[in-house]
């Protein structure tokens, strides 16, 4: 069973378990963005002072300049909860699945589980070079590669060619 | 018929396409209702916290404007390591010093020393005059007065080196110095400035013994100067909340208050280095040495006596005056607590066997009777584990992080007590965990509470998080030594003046007394004596 405009995903299970795992994603970015947005006080500094390894140096520039760190707290925000809102209703998902990745991405950069790195936050499980961000990044990346809202999302509506065939 | 078909179809398609489309927003209906039942739920528990309980109050402002009525010419007498740091809160560092702190600025950017030193405000004075026994400590005095990279620019005018305080007293031109000898010196440098008519910033503790506390006591109630002593935990907002949230009496009834000290490294203990250029020829021993009881012979034995004062009743009164002194304070400034009953102590020199005789290990009581209240100060020099500070109420504990940081700018929590009467229902209908503090306060962040993340809590607690006032990140010591300026010039009583100074010195005398005596000390307080 093959879906219309796609080539590569071929039945139900395969569907609905990708849609699954977007919406999920979805979500988790949405309540990460919104939980910052809602807060007064939230600042991407104290994660950024804990940068350990390739990014760190970054990491202190944006924190030591007032300006870098109100664009990085910014785009952090209203990045995650965009996201959120595009993978969760499945609208240019396929773009902001890409966006995501790189969100993922660079929070692994900038404070990657290798060894010999310390980490003032106690971690919330156990990770060795592989962590969560990591592993969303990778699921982010599946998404990309497997898109969905064009069958189940109002990227339905937007790519008419797709519906009519 | 066909027709009919054909438009069926297309409907059913078109019904399909709708469908599937619009499949997952009720996925973000589901998500906003139940953001919605957080948010409530969030604000009804911070509601019946501690944190909506504290009135809030705006973190003090700095007042500026008095430097500008009055140009004051300040004398410094010790400038030794705290010498140094207190003449860099009037504004004058060494070049030395600026030029090291520029550069790890330089060199990390995240290092803020320099930046907080040139961003305090200009206090209109000068540094005119610098006395030090020892002659690498004094040009480095000279040498902090002409130093032009200091907030305000060049200085309008350079110390001159004097090699006793009383030539220093004798200049008519200073108008106020700050003394930071060892304690043997600051009775009779006190009371002899006061009389001399110069304003007077003393460190602590007040003075090495209680007669001295009371002479110094009386002579500046007589002459009226401005006196101000160097506890700049005096200007550290996060006591100011702590004194809101006790007032308030959400901490219920109040028997006991728990002070420590504890630090484990030859720095913590007073093994300070000895000055490679200390010697006869640099150093004014028979001076120094002058008011204390017990003389010894320029030598070794008193290069470790010059720089490494604390460890010896000669001079100071080691746990005592040094590091209890900040931590009474603290307490009389938030409970104003005033001078105790009673007081007993004991103790010994445990680890650094290294000919002291200021105790290592010490542990001190105070009863205050009328106030249903004991102050237990436990200290010990050979062992990190910090133990806080305590205030421990029947419905509610304070713990205040750190200790013994003199002025530190750490925060404090709250946390409920199971058998409190107070917070009963609160307790049992699961409102209050007592899993985590009922309300968390660390300087320069308000939001953290019993709601807030377990990870700002983390980060807050870290002390990443810094003192700020008006946007700027600020040094108490330099708080304070405005706060002393500023009363010069509106004559008025600064924060630690001389009333609650008194207090501090006796309360800690008492302390010192019993451990010396080996016996309880009262406080007399009609004929001020100790019994």
């Amino acid at each position: 069973m093959r879906f219309a405009g796609s080539s590569v995903i071929n039945n139900k299970c395969q569907l609905y378990g990708l849609v699954t795992l977007r919406v999920l994603i979805g979500w988790h970015f949405l309540y990460e963005g919104v939980s910052k947005l809602i807060n007064p006080y939230w600042s991407s500094a104290a994660y950024l002072l804990d940068s350990k390894g390739w990014f760190s140096g970054l990491a202190e520039t944006i924190v030591s300049n007032p300006n870098f760190l109100s664009i990085s707290d910014y785009v952090n925000m209203w990045g995650l909860t965009l996201v959120g809102v595009s993978l969760v209703l499945g609208i240019f998902s396929k773009y902001f699945s890409l966006i995501g990745m790189c969100f993922v991405l660079l929070y692994y950069l900038f404070a990657p589980p290798l060894l010999g790195f310390e980490y003032s936050k106690p971690g919330e499980g156990s990770y060795l070079i592989v962590n969560k961000n990591l592993i969303e990044a990778c699921a982010l990346w599946v998404i990309y590669s497997f898109p969905t809202s064009h069958i189940i999302g109002i990227d339905r509506f937007l790519s008419n060619s797709e519906v009519s065939s | 018929m066909s027709n009919n078909l054909k438009n069926g179809n297309e409907t059913d398609l078109k019904r399909r396409d709708v469908l599937k489309g619009l499949a997952t927003v009720p996925v973000l209906g589901l998500f906003l209702i139940n953001l919605w039942k957080k948010m409530r739920r969030d604000a009804l528990k911070k509601a019946n916290l501690l944190s909506d309980l504290v009135q809030e109050k705006s973190p003090p402002s700095v007042i500026s404007g008095l430097s500008d009525t009055r140009h004051l010419n300040l004398g410094i007498i010790g400038y030794g390591g705290r010498g140094s740091h207190l003449v860099r809160g009037a504004g004058f560092a060494t070049k030395q010093w600026t030029d090291i702190v520029s550069e790890n600025a330089r060199k990390n950017k995240l290092d803020k020393q320099f930046k907080t030193f040139m961003t305090q405000e200009d206090l209109n004075c000068s540094l005119i005059g610098v006395c030090d026994l020892f002659d690498v400590r004094a040009d480095q005095g000279i040498d902090a007065s002409k130093n032009e990279v200091r907030p305000g620019g060049k200085p309008k005018n350079s110390a001159i080196r004097y090699h006793h305080y009383t030539e220093l007293l004798a200049n008519k031109d200073i108008d106020a110095v700050i003394v930071a000898t060892p304690d043997h010196w600051h009775s009779r440098i006190t009371i002899d400035a006061a009389k001399a008519g110069k304003h007077v910033y003393c460190e602590k503790g007040l003075t090495r013994t209680f007669d001295e506390a009371v002479d110094v006591y009386d002579t500046v109630k007589q002459t009226g100067i401005t006196f101000q002593l160097g506890h700049q935990n005096r200007q550290v907002e996060a006591n100011d909340k702590a004194k809101e949230i006790i007032d308030q009496g959400l901490l219920g009834p109040i028997n006991l208050v728990e002070l420590t000290t504890n630090r484990n490294s030859p720095w913590g203990a007073w093994v300070w280095g000895i000055h490679p250029e200390g010697n006869a020829k640099t150093i004014d021993w028979e001076t120094y040495q002058e008011p204390s009881p017990n003389k010894i012979p320029f030598g070794e034995e008193a290069l470790r006596r010059f720089f490494r004062w604390r460890c010896w009743y000669d001079y100071g009164t080691g746990l005592s005056g040094d590091l209890l002194s900040h931590d009474f304070d603290t307490i009389n400034q938030i409970m104003g607590m005033g001078i105790p009953k009673y007081a007993s102590s004991t103790g010994g020199v445990y680890f650094y066997k290294d000919g002291r005789d200021v105790p290592d290990v010490w542990n001190a009581t105070f009863e205050y009777p009328d106030k249903d209240l004991t102050i237990l100060y436990s200290a010990t020099l050979s062992s990190n584990d910090s133990r806080g500070n305590r205030i421990m109420g029947h419905d509610a504990t304070m713990l205040m992080g750190g200790q013994s940081g003199g002025g530190s700018i750490h925060g404090f929590t709250v946390s409920a007590d199971s058998g409190s009467t107070q917070y009963k229902e609160r307790l049992e209908s699961g409102i209050i965990n007592q899993r985590y503090p009922i309300y968390t306060y660390t300087a320069g962040s308000k939001q953290i509470d019993g709601v807030t993340s377990a990870t700002a809590r983390y980060f807050a607690n870290k002390g990443l998080l810094y003192t700020y006032r008006e946007g700027k990140r600020v040094d108490p010591t330099h708080l304070h030594i405005k706060d002393w300026l500023d009363s010069i010039r509106s004559n008025s009583q600064p924060k630690c003046n001389i009333e609650v100074a008194f207090h501090e010195a006796v309360a800690c005398h008492m302390a010192t007394e019993s451990y010396l005596t080996g016996r309880r000390i009262e406080w007399d307080p009609v004929n001020r004596k100790l019994i």
